[in-house]
């Protein structure tokens, strides 16, 4: 450790920093499609996991425990090696045309986040008045036009800063997909290491880019919070 | 899509997956998973109490760097620390170290920093009467918090100290990153051997850490009602 040369051009310039630069590209790019794609999924299973319907409510249960109760990585796995076995044909073949590690950690991240965003989702609900739910359906929506009309708007206002949580989550849960062969940043910084055997500071300089990822993010929920939620009179 | 078609591969290996080479070899699969777990969850019980213990601390020169080491670690992925250790382990202890100790070095860091949250949170949610009380009895100012509110957040503390533990079986699959033979690794090792199982596979593995992640996650949900219905009385 002590006889250590650090050298810290290779991670600030040249085509080592290249290579960093791109994978915080392949982070950003990662995490934005899979959580777009999570909100829509969680949107759905919060609303199937609050519905009267029992067969729908016992699937969304199980969903949630299922995917909630496992890891990450297992699921990547699962998509990565066994997608071929489980989905038809046509997605398949699809999936063989475009970057399919890439799909595939989107596949898997999509479906972990969905699961803790739709618990999100559920508790935003029930932080709305019952009685707006009666008004709605007394005035003649039924349940999912009340939900989509009246309760959602509502509750997906209040649920933006565990949102927001849930995409720095997911950000850090991206780092699992260098497992699979995606040139994310962790995947890259390892790339360094391996070339340069200068890992402390390939790892110095991912670390940062996370980190500063982060405190950017944090500090957007409690923007949100001061301007929008308090103003509503929500305390978060 | 060729379907789920033989879980024959999951029989042939079971033992395999359940304790590795045990007897005559390393442990590995699920053993090694829990003992994983279990060491880590024991190291980041301390390491969280202490940690939290110093971010409620009165003096900021303890308290500000603290929260901030705290914070950073808190913001980077379990990947990177699991990496951090991988270098930095052998350089502090001069030597080649297990990666096992790598791993639950870097769990225990890991997860300790997340347990120092639940313990503030624990310790704020205990009125400050309490301490004031303590405080008047003449009680040094530890001794209120060893004695009066710790005891008391404790036991606030344990529905979360479960999720915690929930997410740290979880996340020892990340062992798989530097080879240690855990479930994952098992996993993927069978999966390289059989090649045309997968899904079978992994399927499988999930089943299993389904099993003990949503034991314990019943158990915090039973003790969280628990505990509400005592504080009701």
């Amino acid at each position: 450790m002590l006889n250590y040369h650090f050298d810290w051009a290779i991670v600030t310039s040249g085509q080592y920093f290249e290579w960093l630069v791109s994978g915080v590209k392949v982070t950003i790019e990662l995490s934005v499609v899979s959580i777009a794609l999570s909100f829509i999924l969680g949107l759905f299973i919060a609303v199937m996991r609050m519905s009267t319907i029992k067969p729908i409510l016992w699937f969304s249960h199980a969903y949630l425990e299922f995917f909630r109760n496992t890891p990450l990585l297992v699921q990547i796995f699962f998509w990565y090696f066994g997608s071929y076995q489980i989905l038809p044909q046509v997605a398949n073949d699809w999936l063989n045309t475009v970057n399919f590690e890439f799909a595939a950690a989107v596949i898997a991240l999509t479906i972990y986040t969905s699961a803790f965003i739709a618990e999100d989702i559920r508790s935003g609900v029930r932080s709305i008045p019952k009685e707006q739910m009666e008004a709605a359906r007394s005035s003649g929506f039924s349940f999912l036009r009340s939900m989509q009309y009246i309760i959602l708007p509502q509750a997906v206002r209040i649920t933006i800063p565990p949102l927001i949580n849930q995409f720095l989550n997911l950000t850090k849960n991206s780092s699992l997909a260098m497992t699979i062969g995606v040139a994310e940043l962790t995947y890259q910084a390892r790339q360094v290491e391996s070339y340069t055997f200068k890992g402390f500071e390939a790892f110095t300089a991912a670390t940062l880019v996370y980190l500063g990822m982060s405190i950017i993010i944090t500090w957007l929920v409690t923007l949100y919070s001061k301007k929008v939620l308090n103003p509503m009179g929500v305390r978060v | 899509m060729t379907g789920l078609t033989d879980f024959n591969v999951i029989w042939d290996n079971f033992a395999h997956f359940m304790i590795g080479r045990y007897p005559s070899g390393p442990m590995g699969g699920v053993m090694l998973t829990l003992y994983l777990a279990f060491v880590s969850l024991v190291l980041s019980f301390f390491g969280g109490m202490i940690l939290g213990l110093l971010c409620v601390s009165q003096n900021r020169i303890i308290r500000y760097p603290t929260l901030i080491v705290v914070n950073a670690i808190r913001g980077i992925p379990l990947l990177m620390v699991i990496f951090w250790m991988y270098f930095l382990l052998p350089a502090i202890m001069g030597g080649t170290v297990p990666e096992s100790w790598t791993v639950i070095m870097a769990l225990s860091i890991f997860t300790s920093t997340y347990m120092s949250q639940i313990v503030q949170a624990g310790i704020e949610g205990i009125p400050k009467g309490q301490t004031e009380a303590a405080l008047s009895t003449g009680l040094h100012h530890w001794q209120a918090m060893l004695y009066i509110v710790l005891p008391q957040a404790l036991r606030n503390m344990i529905p979360s100290f479960v999720n915690q533990f929930v997410s740290m079986i979880k996340d020892t699959s990340l062992a798989f990153i530097v080879g240690v033979s855990e479930l994952t690794h098992v996993a993927t090792q069978v999966n390289n051997r059989t090649m045309i199982y997968p899904a079978e596979i992994f399927l499988f593995i999930s089943i299993i850490y389904f099993i003990i992640c949503f034991a314990f996650t019943s158990l915090s949900r039973w003790l969280e009602m628990r505990l509400a219905w005592r504080k009701a009385i």
